[in-house]
């Protein structure tokens, strides 16, 4: 297990790289990127920010909920933080476990947790030239310009 | 002794921002909570941009209103969170 804010680019094929096992039978690769809309509104790009120390905490916290509700499985994560374009990953997710249902509930359990939980922030900038902190609730339907 | 501290509260995304920086030292009685902190950063100049019950942690983990803070504690106010 493992997890980190990362200042740079993720490269999620050594997340899956990293949870692979040979008794793993299934690997869940989450990757989550940045969407060109938010509401309608182009967007042109984000700055992600974080509570750096308190973020690493609450994303290990997540994980090791993630591992306590899928005995077995194993998981990586990594949140990236900064000025991202387009298409860049912000986080990926790998979760492994001998069996997928444990796979994917252990890579579903993390982004929902993280999105509710993890002191991470996002800046977006619009088309417009304006600039704004997203901050919507971020469940699914609310179209913010991350939300994976 | 005179009863009192000060408290260094952490301030990130849209209320640094709003507050003109990325934190603020608050002058609190002894045995103040995180309630009090709350309110006092909505009495500083802009602070009602601050929403009135924001999630605030206290050494890096949330806390409830009641929790007591001392001037050792790392406090932070916590805007809607945006990862992912």
């Amino acid at each position: 297990m493992r997890t980190a804010i990362v200042d740079r680019p993720i490269d999620a094929a050594k997340l899956i790289a990293e949870v692979s096992a040979t008794h793993h039978g299934a690997t869940v690769l989450f990757v989550g990127s940045v969407r060109d809309v938010n509401d309608g509104e182009p967007v042109t790009g984000l700055d992600y920010s974080a509570y750096g120390a308190m973020a690493e905490r609450e994303l290990r916290t997540i994980a090791e909920e993630a591992l306590m509700r899928c005995p077995g499985s194993d998981v990586v994560m990594e949140h990236r933080i900064g000025a991202l374009e387009l298409g860049d990953v912000s986080v990926a997710i790998a979760a492994a476990h001998p069996h997928r249902g444990e796979a994917f509930e252990a890579a579903r359990y993390v982004i929902e947790e993280l999105k509710k939980r993890a002191p991470i922030w996002k800046r977006e900038h619009y088309a417009t030239g304006r600039a704004e902190w997203v901050e919507q609730a971020s469940g699914e339907g609310s179209g913010a310009a991350a939300r994976p | 002794m005179a009863s009192g501290m000060t408290v260094r509260v952490l301030l990130f995304a849209s209320y640094a921002d709003a507050l003109g920086g990325p934190e603020v030292l608050l002058d609190l009685p002894d045995g103040a909570r995180v309630g009090d902190v709350r309110a006092r950063v909505r009495s500083l100049a802009s602070g009602k941009r601050v929403p009135e019950r924001p999630l605030v942690a206290v050494n890096q983990r949330y806390a409830s209103d009641d929790q007591v803070v001392s001037a050792s504690d790392e406090v932070a106010i916590i805007p809607p969170v945006a990862g992912g």
